[in-house]
């Protein structure tokens, strides 16, 4: 199936007239006028409706597929949450508008900011970063900050396992810091003498995701932390994999001082096509002054926005008001369905979903990269062996599962293992989903003995076949040309 | 449980097949030690339709008062079809299009939406978005320090006539890579900025210069003069751009006689709620020279195997999946369902739509300010061309002002005087198109009960 470009359907004269608010004329000085009208479509309201609906369907999702893109908790995402962050007392409340006028919204930020303080062992807790990156941001930026009031101006060296996800370096750089990398072991864990030899007086902090992107459980975190609080420096650790340990251990308690949560994964709220995120950050009690505000405070019964009045030392806004509102209702609605219980469960049926995939794809003689070891709440396999023997890679078998009806799990991330699939089913999937996976990928290994090229020419059956990115990076159509109707 | 799908046969099954005696075997890797048994913090679940009863009572809590503040985030009418065709669970529930032949529905929308953006605002090229207008320009910043080679001072000139928290934002986020930001101040009398203002930097080597326009103030600034002296200084321009507002006025691709380097903003106003602020969407445009410096996801065109025209993720190579240390941003998501709202909305507006839009907010601004410019004790700041926002300064603290507003169901406006004191007890008012003549009537009168 395929849709032509909405300029495509456009005619010139043709609108949804049904939109336009009465007649009026502006009144702009001629200098600052606009001469020529943008090109935008000019079409009626049901070809606009028809035309995005048809897109719609030209999508995966995690309502239409199994989505086990690892690192990214597919989850499902509750329609309730969306329901009730969409009550119009909410959506047209102004963000500037008196703390007053807001008691019913704040109050559910307050409660949000208490619940992700209790399940991850932390003191404080900012709604405000957009994003997991900027989460991140703000937490590297927190630890420069402490470090720097302390007169501690040496400090500039973040540590970065070669597991890490790429915005953790890419944030290092942002916050003027400089990335010493250490190796993981072959086991999966961090190198511990490695780590003790790059830590020094200038070692800023170390960024760590527990459980790794690798999907294995960091084992020595207690020693880790140990050895980089000795040094000095301070421990961020990345919520990318919080899932896998909700409710079981709190990153507090393993010794970090900064942490961000991707609402998004964990506390299911919508991805939408790659946004918006939600990147609450949690602190310990040393960094509290330094927390990006706005941050919602109590006072009796009244809550209220605290600023860069109450926090001086703060690292400041990130935001033009306090970040994604809408997203943080789904989460604090989410967080209320699930409830104490429900979020163990999660990190409970998240493990079981994976540790079952990864047993019975071993049993049907795929390689996991971390044979030995449990699996988090996902798991690497790696198709080095496939690739050099058939000819077929992991991204082939990515392609070839979109023709079987499911969305590949992540492809080629951690850089270090060769041919890696991370696989991450989640928690709300079903027994007989996950079974009906693992045949596609056992069918399609068959299919790449038998007939290598008809797995190398997939997908088949989806809007386009494999496409040229070579092409799209080389001769640049990053906009229509021709005008409309 | 729920939203967890497993029978008691089911975990039985699974659990013989891993080989573990219990669910609770499968966390044996973490030190017992660090191990918590319950979160006894977190309140018991609720059912959705104890859930939907406790956010019912929370929202009505807030009521719906009649809005008069912009300041960066504007009320206007949101067709049905928007936010209908957003929430289906194809797009809602959908991730970042790394799967390309899986995700063309979302790679076609933002192809649509980047031509769209780059017309609206007379540039080149268009991001897939950012996360909002503020961290938007705090990009601007960084990238025109990557982008003016010729450059070495990364020092940035903002008129403080741009959004204050804008400005914060980009302090926040790019001064921890060396970049210094310089405030010029306005015209007292006009609340505009004067290009003359920036004559004690000719010479210099300045990296760029901020324009918002129209100014946070509502008014519209002398942008042809400010981006040429920019250009014979060396500087690049970032325009910082209420999108509504570019259906009436110049695109900032025709500033001067060059038009300016990056444009940036939010785009809420097309199609996004105000909820509180957020999730909003940042745009940024540029010139196709500058493509490469360029942060956030960008889509291009391609063909596939069969020659056939599709759509895919492009220039990744500037990323921090695959720079890593060396990208252009950390960013990694965009916020796409909130382009899906823009793109759809623009698609049912199209220009004249748009052009409706923006004159009837300006227009009702201006019968805003008549209104209340009546009312004893209220007098507008700057007369110059607007629009849709206006200054007012009243004769009493605008903070109280604004309380006994909303115990009347009023949101009066943004109170300025704690960013701007020179301007004395100042309110910033918003009218758009969804303020009729009555809601207009009703704001004259509880403000002159409450200046009485």
């Amino acid at each position: 199936m395929r849709e032509p470009l909405i300029f495509q359907h456009s005619r010139s004269g043709r609108s949804a007239v049904a939109q336009y608010p009465h007649g009026e004329k502006a009144d702009v000085p001629a200098a600052l006028r606009r001469k020529q009208p943008p090109n935008l479509p000019e079409v009626s309201e049901l070809q606009a409706v028809r035309h995005f609906t048809r897109l719609s369907q030209l999508n995966f999702s995690i309502d239409t597929h199994f989505y086990p893109l690892g690192s990214c908790t597919m989850k499902y995402n509750p329609r309730a949450c969306n329901q009730n962050a969409m009550l119009p007392e909410f959506l047209s409340r102004h963000p500037l508008g008196p703390d007053s006028a807001g008691q019913g919204f704040l109050s559910c930020m307050y409660e949000l900011q208490e619940m992700l303080k209790e399940v991850t062992g932390m003191k404080g807790v900012s709604l405000t970063p957009m994003a997991g990156a900027q989460g991140e941001f703000a937490g590297v930026a927190m630890i420069r900050a402490y470090h720097k009031a302390r007169g501690d101006l040496q400090r500039t060296e973040i540590i970065c396992p070669d597991a890490a996800h790429g915005t953790n370096p890419a944030t290092a750089t942002m916050c003027g810091c400089s990335v010493i990398e250490i190796p993981s072991l072959p086991s999966g864990d961090i190198d511990f003498e490695a780590l003790k030899k790059a830590v020094g007086p200038k070692t800023a902090g170390i960024m760590l995701t527990n459980p790794s992107t690798l999907g294995v459980f960091e084992r020595r975190i207690e020693e880790v932390a140990r050895v980089v609080h000795e040094a000095g420096g301070l421990l961020y650790y990345d919520g990318a994999n919080l899932n896998a340990i909700l409710g079981k251990v709190r990153p507090g308690d393993m010794g970090f001082d900064v942490i961000h949560m991707n609402l998004h994964k964990t506390f299911s709220t919508p991805h939408g096509g790659g946004g918006p995120g939600s990147g609450a950050v949690g602190v310990n009690q040393r960094l509290l002054p330094f927390m990006p505000v706005p941050v919602v405070g109590k006072e009796g019964d009244r809550y209220r926005w605290l600023d860069e009045r109450d926090l001086p030392q703060t690292i400041g806004r990130l935001s033009a008001f306090m970040g994604n509102a809408g997203v943080l209702l789904r989460a604090y609605v989410y967080m209320r369905m699930l409830g104490r219980a429900g979020m163990q469960r999660v990190a409970e049926f998240s493990a079981l979903n994976a540790n079952y995939m990864l047993a019975r794809l071993k049993q049907a003689g795929f390689d996991a990269a971390y044979p030995d070891r449990r699996a988090s709440h996902e798991f690497i396999i790696t198709m080095k062996r496939q690739a050099k023997e058939l000819g077929v890679n992991a991204m082939d078998f990515a392609k070839r599962l979109l023709d079987y009806g499911f969305h590949a799990p992540t492809t080629y991330f951690p850089l270090l293992v060769p041919e890696c699939l991370l696989i991450e089913p989640t928690e709300t999937e079903s027994k007989q989903e996950i079974d009906a996976f693992i045949d596609a990928l056992i069918a399609i290994e068959k299919e790449a003995l038998e007939d290598a090229a008809k797995v190398k020419g997939a997908p088949y059956t989806l809007p386009v076949r494999r496409l040229d990115d070579v092409r799209a990076a080389k001769q640049l159509d990053l906009t229509y040309q021709e005008r409309s109707g | 449980m729920p939203f967890i799908p497993h029978t008691d046969t089911d975990v039985k099954e699974m659990l013989a097949a891993i080989g573990a005696p219990a669910i609770d075997s499968l966390f044996d890797e973490i030190p017992a030690s660090l191990r918590i048994q319950s979160l006894a913090g977190i309140p018991e679940a609720l059912t959705e339709m104890e859930v939907n009863r406790l956010m019912q009572s929370r929202a009505q809590r807030d009521g719906r008062p009649l809005n008069f503040i912009g300041a960066g985030a504007y009320e206007h009418h949101i067709p049905a079809a928007v936010w209908a065709i957003v929430t289906r669970g194809e797009f809602y529930s959908a991730y970042t299009p790394y799967q390309a032949e899986a995700s063309q529905g979302t790679l076609q929308l933002l192809y649509e939406y980047q031509t769209m953006m780059a017309s609206l605002t007379g540039m080149q090229v268009s991001n897939a978005s950012l996360y909002d207008g503020a961290s938007a320009l705090a990009e601007a910043c960084l990238m025109a320090v990557r982008a003016n080679r010729k450059s070495k001072s990364a020092r940035i000139l903002v008129p403080t006539t741009v959004n204050p928290t804008y400005l914060e934002v980009s302090r926040a986020i790019a001064e921890g890579q060396q970049l210094t930001f310089e405030t010029v101040a306005y015209t007292p009398g006009t609340g505009t900025t004067a290009a003359s203002a920036f004559n004690a930097y000719s010479g210099q080597d300045i990296t760029a210069v901020v324009i918002q326009h129209p100014n946070f103030f509502g008014l519209l600034e002398d942008v042809d003069a400010i981006t040429d002296w920019a250009h014979a200084n060396g500087a690049l321009v970032i325009a910082v751009v209420n999108p509504m507002s570019l259906a009436i006025l110049k695109p900032p691709g025709e500033w001067g006689a060059k038009g300016v380097d990056v444009v940036v903003g939010d785009g809420q106003p097309f199609g996004v709620p105000l909820s509180s602020g957020g999730p909003n969407f940042g745009f940024m445009t540029t010139r196709m020279e500058h493509v490469r410096q360029m942060p956030g996801r960008i889509i291009g065109r391609t063909v596939d195997l069969d020659g056939k025209p599709g759509f895919t993720l492009t220039l990744q190579a500037r990323e921090q999946h695959i720079r890593r240390s060396k990208a252009t941003s950390n960013i990694c998501t965009n916020q796409g369902l909130l382009v899906t709202a823009g793109t759809i909305y623009m698609s049912l507006l199209g220009a004249s739509g748009l052009e409706q839009v923006a004159s009837t907010c300006q227009r009702r601004t201006s019968e805003l300010v008549a209104a209340l410019t009546k009312v004893k004790g209220v007098k507008l700041a700057f007369a110059g061309p607007r629009f849709h926002e206006a200054v007012l300064q009243l004769d009493r603290k605008v903070s109280d002002v604004i309380e006994a507003l909303a115990s009347r169901g009023i949101i009066g406006g943004f109170d300025l005087s704690r960013r701007y004191p020179e301007l004395g007890n100042a309110l910033l008012v918003c009218a758009t198109e969804t303020r009729t003549d009555e809601d207009i009537a009703a704001y004259a009168k509880a403000l002159a009960e409450v200046l009485k």
